[in-house]
């Protein structure tokens, strides 16, 4: 290793990367747009769906349920029905999410201890009908617990159903930014520092630069760090930035510290930067090498519990998560940031980090030769 | 005359799949020198010229360059070459300097002396005061006489250059070999490829490549002197017409036609010029048949003929 020779790769990676206007777009829209994207456009919890509500009732005690229906801020009212079939057709034609329906004879119903409420939902969406469901077992269970003029009929209704109490640690308020934003800085890491590097050590294959490096002294270590080490660095100004706007935009609480949340980063940093390298000494072209990225990124976002939880998955699709970097990095930032922990409770997960970093490192420089055969 | 040289490869090929790209190739290129690799498109040119610099590895054959072996010793070769490669293979979004700082950083210059050489090379290559515009703002010439400079930064002994001239005007070619003149008597050994005639006959060696095969070696005169007597000049009236008769006359091995006479080559040992003028004067062709000295395209016609894939000529 001549740290002369390593230098000069990597100025003059950066050189040609300050003036590769895309990339370096790339580098900071990224992480701004995603971070945008599933901060505020993508909830999986969503509210203000849009809803109408039939109250055919028109007691006191259903006017009481429509209020607390809407003060949960699920849904929102945006037309008036007055029976079920109109709101059928409302739902047939999407104009909204959710229909209510407050039968005539409610108040009957809800002493006798009957179904009191009817909630039709857009079943075409999931997430919408999980919302629903939850927001259909809301009122009757909290109805009758309330003292205010229904406290001696609240007593005397047998429940149609076990209260379900539902307690939601580290994040009480359902708010889905908290969740994603430290599983963002996993998904932006993976897609753009695996692509950067397959792609750049690509590229000058293709433009023939690198017949020129292999006939030159310069060491295959010393051509594979020298590329690495900027990207490494790029990927930490990404971590950053996306730090930056989740405490500044979303209050995503950092509850652990903040050095093991680099070092997490870096983990998957270099997990990443050297699948990439894997993928380079691979691929013939720079689309080649974008396919490999994908073939890599998908199952990534799919299964390291980013969009679904770990735990509900089948075991097959768990075996696999289990080989993806981002699986294991998501248990350490989670852990971190969210739950406070320290790295050396989440040691098997870092030491899984390690183990592939290595691997593939190995791989990657035992693959590249300094030849054209 | 052990010490003189500086390539030697014996029996050398390379195999690409069913393709011989180099076929059984011996080689000896002596010091100082300006050794010329002659060929068609395809004739294994780069993929020896690979092969000597240790890029490719060569499927049988041995290689011993600058008295190493080579490709096991190709890591200790390459900090005494310099190698131009066929396509422009600097960085076109680095200025001219920060291209040569690289390779001089890569050469593993000491800075001060890389600071130097880089400036000496900016000046001495024509570009004084283009230091800071950018590889890819170049013309063909200029980027091809950037790729010399970069590849004698280390002012290496021996110098490959595939195919250098192949993609720039006459002038800036011209250009460029005086550039190589100027390096061969300070002592670099230059071995080159083209497939310009002009070009091939500047080099004190040469080696003509066909279908991987080497198929003439010597120096530009001794190849031109070999075919003495077996090179004729046709005037004719009618050139096409008169080339059509001459192809199918014996001994004949081509006949090409420039401006309204024609270039013949014969076989050795045949009175060709009387069996013209015998076949000229049965069909009726008003032609006059005259020896010309041979050229080096001539040498090259010859030569490559002779491959198993050529059916015409029987040329020992």
């Amino acid at each position: 290793m001549n740290w002369r020779r390593l230098w000069a790769v990597v100025i003059k990676e950066l050189r040609q990367l300050r003036r590769d206007r895309i990339t370096l777009g790339m580098i900071v829209g990224v992480p701004i747009v995603q971070l945008m994207l599933f901060g505020y456009a993508i909830n999986l919890n969503p509210r203000h769906l849009p809803a109408a509500i039939a109250d055919q009732a028109q007691t006191s005690g259903s006017r009481q349920l429509v209020m607390d229906l809407l003060a949960t801020g699920v849904i929102e009212p945006v037309a008036n029905a007055r029976s079920p079939q109109q709101l059928m057709i409302m739902l047939r034609r999407g104009e909204i999410s959710v229909g209510v329906v407050i039968p005539r004879d409610f108040e009957r119903r809800r002493t006798q201890g009957e179904e009191a409420v009817q909630v039709l939902v857009d079943g075409s969406d999931t997430v919408v009908q999980n919302a629903a469901i939850q927001l259909a077992q809301m009122p009757l269970t909290y109805v009758p617990a309330q003292p205010r003029g229904a406290a001696g009929r609240g007593a005397s209704v047998p429940l149609p159903q076990l209260p379900i109490s539902v307690v939601a640690f580290y994040n009480p308020q359902r708010v889905s930014a908290i969740n994603i934003v430290p599983g963002l800085i996993g998904i932006i890491l993976t897609m753009t520092m695996v692509m950067f590097t397959a792609i750049s050590i690509v590229r000058e294959r293709e433009r023939g630069n690198m017949e020129l490096l292999i006939a030159t002294p310069v060491s295959s270590a010393e051509l594979m760090l020298g590329k690495v080490l900027p990207y490494g660095v790029i990927g930490l100004i990404q971590t950053s930035l996306v730090l930056l706007a989740g405490v500044l935009l979303f209050q995503v609480p950092i509850r652990g510290s903040l050095l093991d949340v680099y070092w997490s980063a870096i983990l998957l940093i270099l997990a990443n930067l050297s699948l990439g390298l894997l993928i380079s000494t691979r691929a013939q072209s720079q689309f080649q090498a974008m396919q490999m990225t994908f073939f890599v990124f998908v199952p990534s976002i799919l299964l390291s519990g980013f969009m679904f939880p770990f735990e509900g998955m089948p075991k097959p699709a768990q075996w696999i998560a289990e080989f993806l970097p981002l699986t294991h990095f998501l248990r350490l930032i989670r852990g971190v940031m969210l739950r406070g922990a320290d790295l050396s409770e989440l040691w098997p997960d870092w030491l899984a980090l390690v183990v592939f970093i290595v691997l593939m490192m190995t791989l990657a420089i035992a693959r590249f030769r300094k030849r054209l055969d | 005359m052990e010490t003189d040289i500086a390539i030697r490869a014996r029996d050398l090929s390379k195999k690409f799949g069913a393709l011989r790209a180099v076929d059984n190739l011996n080689l000896t290129v002596n010091h100082r020198q300006v050794y010329g690799f002659l060929g068609p498109n395809g004739s294994g040119k780069s993929t020896s010229i690979r092969m000597l610099c240790g890029l490719l590895t060569p499927s049988a054959g041995e290689i011993e360059v600058l008295g190493l072996r080579i490709p096991e010793q190709a890591e200790e070769l390459r900090r005494h070459i310099g190698y131009m490669t066929q396509q422009f293979s600097l960085f076109t979004d680095l200025t001219l300097r920060e291209n040569l700082d690289f390779l001089a950083a890569v050469q593993n210059l000491p800075s001060a002396q890389a600071r130097q050489r880089v400036e000496e090379l900016l000046q001495e290559y024509g570009f004084a005061g283009r230091a800071e515009q950018m590889a890819a703002t170049l013309s063909g010439g200029q980027k091809q006489r950037l790729a010399l400079a970069g590849s004698v930064i280390h002012k290496p002994e021996l110098l490959f250059l595939d195919e250098p001239t192949s993609a720039v005007d006459p002038e800036s070619r011209r250009d460029f070999w005086e550039k190589l003149f100027e390096l061969a008597d300070a002592g670099t050994t230059i071995l080159v490829s083209s497939h310009y005639m002009d070009e091939a006959e500047r080099c004190h060696r040469l080696a003509i490549l066909d279908h991987g095969r080497l198929v003439a070696d010597g120096s530009p005169a001794a190849l031109t002197g070999a075919l003495e007597g077996r090179t004729l000049e046709v005037r004719a009236e009618r050139p096409r017409h008169a080339k059509q008769v001459l192809l199918q006359v014996p001994g004949v091995i081509s006949a090409a036609q420039i401006g309204n006479s024609l270039r013949v080559l014969c076989e050795e040992t045949d009175d060709c010029a009387a069996r013209i003028e015998r076949a000229f004067g049965e069909r009726q062709v008003r032609a006059e048949v005259r020896p010309t000295v041979p050229s080096l395209e001539d040498v090259f016609v010859a030569a490559t003929s002779q491959a198993p894939e050529e059916p015409v000529g029987e040329g020992s």
